[in-house]
């Protein structure tokens, strides 16, 4: 049993070293923010690993997904703006999303209208005109009650709920997202849904970060309440390290839950559309289905991961979202960890992160050395913004890191376990 | 009058140049969509690489454009181009070569293709900086301005020459993509390797040399595109990032793996874009101040900060509607 885990002892025991090589030079504060962070990460990229190591598909859009739940967060725990709600513009602005359902109401029984004999042609029509009809009243309306929420009021503020409400309503709207978008394109080719979800992530991020009234944009919205006591009354290390066993747990639950899917009829059916999806076909499986509930699990599962990194961080920032820390950071942690493996998973989510934050320290070294022997040796002028630039050779080693992941160890550091049935 | 001629200089033309430029992307990935079967994500990057070779060479060479009387970046665009080539050639051998010959799924491509626009972002931010770049060294941009014959027009029609530029290259490109891929024995070769790339290969064509020549023609295309946008705004290292959505939105309205689709594509996706933005009180203050309408001052149907969901709803109507694209594609 024991050999049998052998490298996974190994890798893990290597990974605490690390983490205790990293307390000891930056300090206890620092490095439980920084796991506090990976662990977060850790449940992000466990969405992830279901989506692509259960199912096979490509998310391009995580970052769309956490900035949703981040935003979810914001919006159930930020304290209550009275001045809002005591303005006449609260009534306004239900007058306007009453509008809106009022459409939306209108649009979906629209599309139902083949029922009635309507043909196919004339029924779409009718959707894409109420569409447009809903479309434009909306905005029209929406304008001048936004515009005045921002100059009256400055936003709509938060309900002032408990935090883990936001949590689940940000993994249940990142769901709802990912059903939207994996109905549509779940059907097609796979790169389709890479496509899709590369565009529905830079939209969620457009909105949040414009609309002023409801999330400040880029004025941000800080400091989010946090569900543990926060740093002032037990001070940093603690107040982090309670957040963090909280976290863990969090994990151990997901873990365990996954474990039990994985190794369910559920996980095998879908190992079996992935691995052979004509053989899965012809077995009467319905693909799609189980490709979209997957798809929706490891979103609700990234909503969640980005509600409770955005709440650790304090601030919402909509424009602090980039594609590069949210998205692919996050593959770079599933594919060298082992898709479809969630101890792997894990493991590469708690080294990737130690390894990324660490190297952005190492980088600058590395270049203030280059531009001191240069100068000397040389006579070099090396240009102002160096550190600036020093920085980008870490996007160039994320690039490079996939693209050799890919090729030499595709499998990850811990491939999957295929179970025997003998 | 006047109005009429703000609606040619904000729609027609800026919509034609952004067309234009997303044409010429989506040719590229609808090429290579059809002959190696993945979705070339780094293509919007190998763009903003073709215009820092662009502009590199201008700065080596900044006197060069005088001679001919054409931007200096413009005669360079040539040796920039085959530079791109071999650049796009060299990532096909290093990166996707490897892993085409181990039979992966076409998504491990894609994510692949992703590594590689991470590393050309990171290359060209670290060689050329964060910040935004001019391509007129030695030279200005020069810009006409039509006067109109007619007597209300005071408004002048507004183009500049990287514009006028750009539609004679794309018009010269695509018709001799045309005649290559109708006439020429390796372009047939490409269209059969399109159709069926087994028989393709069983009838003894040489899946090599038409890789290479895909690449060749889509990195020159990228160049070409990236260097004469960024002639007529500014060259930037995040040009890449507002073109990926658009660019595969293009391909796959047209049809994925059509090359007439794709220019199809990318002047829709162009016109969309900058109809949807347009502000549409302009032209219809005449009829208001004719008609005593109260017009708000802003009549956009989708405001310039989102004119990224343009694409995206164009691709979702088209992958609803008819996911084989207008002129339909082979692939889907």
């Amino acid at each position: 049993m024991l050999a049998e885990y052998k490298r996974e002892i190994i890798l893990f025991s290597g990974l605490f070293a690390l983490i205790l090589i990293v307390m000891s030079f930056m300090g206890t504060a620092y490095s439980t923010r920084m796991l506090v962070e990976a662990s977060c990460y850790a449940i992000i990229a466990l969405g992830l690993t279901i989506q692509w190591g259960y199912a096979g598909l490509f998310n391009a859009g995580i970052m769309g997904f956490l900035a949703i739940g981040a935003f979810l967060t914001m919006l159930f725990s930020f304290p209550v703006n009275n001045e809002f709600w005591d303005s006449g513009l609260a009534p306004d602005l239900g007058g306007v999303f009453l509008k809106l359902l009022i459409g939306l109401i209108l649009i979906a029984g629209s599309m139902q209208l083949g029922r009635f004999g309507v043909r196919q042609n004339v029924r779409r029509l009718i959707t894409l005109i109420l569409i447009a009809i809903t479309y434009i009243i909306f905005m029209n309306s929406l304008d001048p009650v936004a515009g005045a929420i921002e100059s009256e009021v400055g936003f709509i503020g938060g309900f002032g709920l408990p935090v883990w409400i936001g949590w689940i309503f940000g993994g249940l709207v990142a769901g709802a997202i990912a059903y939207g978008i994996g109905h549509i394109c779940l059907g097609l080719r796979s790169d389709y849904l890479a496509v899709a979800t590369l565009g529905i992530a830079e939209i969620i991020k457009a909105f949040l970060k414009n609309a002023d009234w409801l999330t400040r944009g880029t004025l941000t919205v800080s400091p989010l309440p946090w569900p543990t006591p926060g740093p002032a009354e037990l001070g940093f290390v603690m107040a982090r390290a309670v957040y963090l066993s909280m976290t863990a747990l969090m994990i151990v639950v997901i873990f365990f839950l996954l474990n039990r899917a994985y190794n369910a009829p559920w996980g095998r059916m879908l190992r079996a559309i992935r691995d052979n999806e004509t053989s899965a076909l012809a077995m009467g499986k319905n693909v799609n289905r189980r490709r979209l509930e997957v798809f929706v699990f490891g979103s609700i599962l990234m909503g969640i991961g980005g509600a409770v990194l955005g709440t650790f961080n304090g601030i919402f920032d909509p424009s602090g979202y980039i594609p590069l820390n949210h998205t692919f950071l996050i593959w770079v942690m599933v594919i060298l960890g082992g898709a479809g493996n969630n101890l792997g998973t894990l493991f590469g989510a708690v080294f990737v992160y130690i390894l990324w934050t660490m190297s952005e320290p190492v980088a600058l070294w590395v270049f203030d050395v280059a531009r001191n022997l240069g100068e000397s040796w040389f006579g070099w002028q090396a240009p102002g913004d160096l550190d600036s630039r020093a920085l980008q050779a870490r996007v160039f080693v994320i690039g490079l890191t996939i693209t050799l992941v890919l090729r030499y160890a595709p499998k990850g550091v811990i491939p999957e376990r295929v179970a025997q049935h003998h | 009058m006047n109005e009429l001629i703000f609606l040619i200089n904000k729609v027609v033309i800026s919509g034609a140049v952004i067309g234009a430029i997303y044409a010429m992307g989506a040719i590229g990935v609808t090429l290579i969509f059809s002959i190696l079967r993945f979705a070339h994500f780094a293509h919007a990057d190998l763009m903003t690489t073709g215009a820092f070779i662009t502009f590199f060479l201008t700065a080596m060479f900044p006197q060069a454009g005088s001679i001919v009387g054409l931007p200096t970046a413009f005669v360079m665009l040539p040796i920039a181009m085959v530079i791109t080539s071999l650049v796009a050639v060299g990532i096909d051998k290093a990166f996707y070569k490897p892993l085409r010959e181990h039979n992966v799924k076409p998504i491990v491509l894609v994510m692949a293709s992703l590594g590689v626009t991470f590393m050309l972002q990171g290359l060209v931010r670290l060689f050329f900086g964060t910040g935004s770049r001019n391509l007129f060294i030695d030279d200005r941009k020069e810009i006409f301005r039509l006067e109109l014959p007619w007597e209300l027009a005071s408004r002048k029609l507004v183009i500049t020459e990287p514009q006028l530029l750009l539609f004679v290259f794309t018009l010269i490109a695509v018709i001799s993509l045309h005649y290559f891929l109708t006439r020429s024995r390796l372009g047939k070769a490409m269209r059969a390797m399109s159709d069926n790339a087994d028989l393709a290969r069983v009838s003894g064509i040489n899946v090599n040399v038409v890789v290479i020549v895909t690449w060749v023609i889509a990195g020159s295309l990228c160049a070409a595109a990236g260097t004469l946008l960024s002639l007529d705004v500014a060259l930037k290292p995040d040009l890449s990032f507002n073109l990926l959505l658009p660019i595969f939105a293009a391909a796959i309205v047209g049809g994925v793996g059509h090359v007439y689709g794709a220019v199809l594509g990318g002047f829709v996706v162009g016109f969309a874009e900058s109809l949807a933005v347009f502000n549409w009180a302009v032209v219809l203050r005449p009829l208001a101040r004719a008609m005593e309408w109260d017009l708000p001052r802003s009549l956009a149907l989708v405001p310039t900060e989102y004119k990224i969901t343009v694409p995206f709803f164009i691709l979702i109507a088209i992958l609803v509607l008819r996911p084989t694209g207008i002129l339909k594609g082979k692939v889907i």
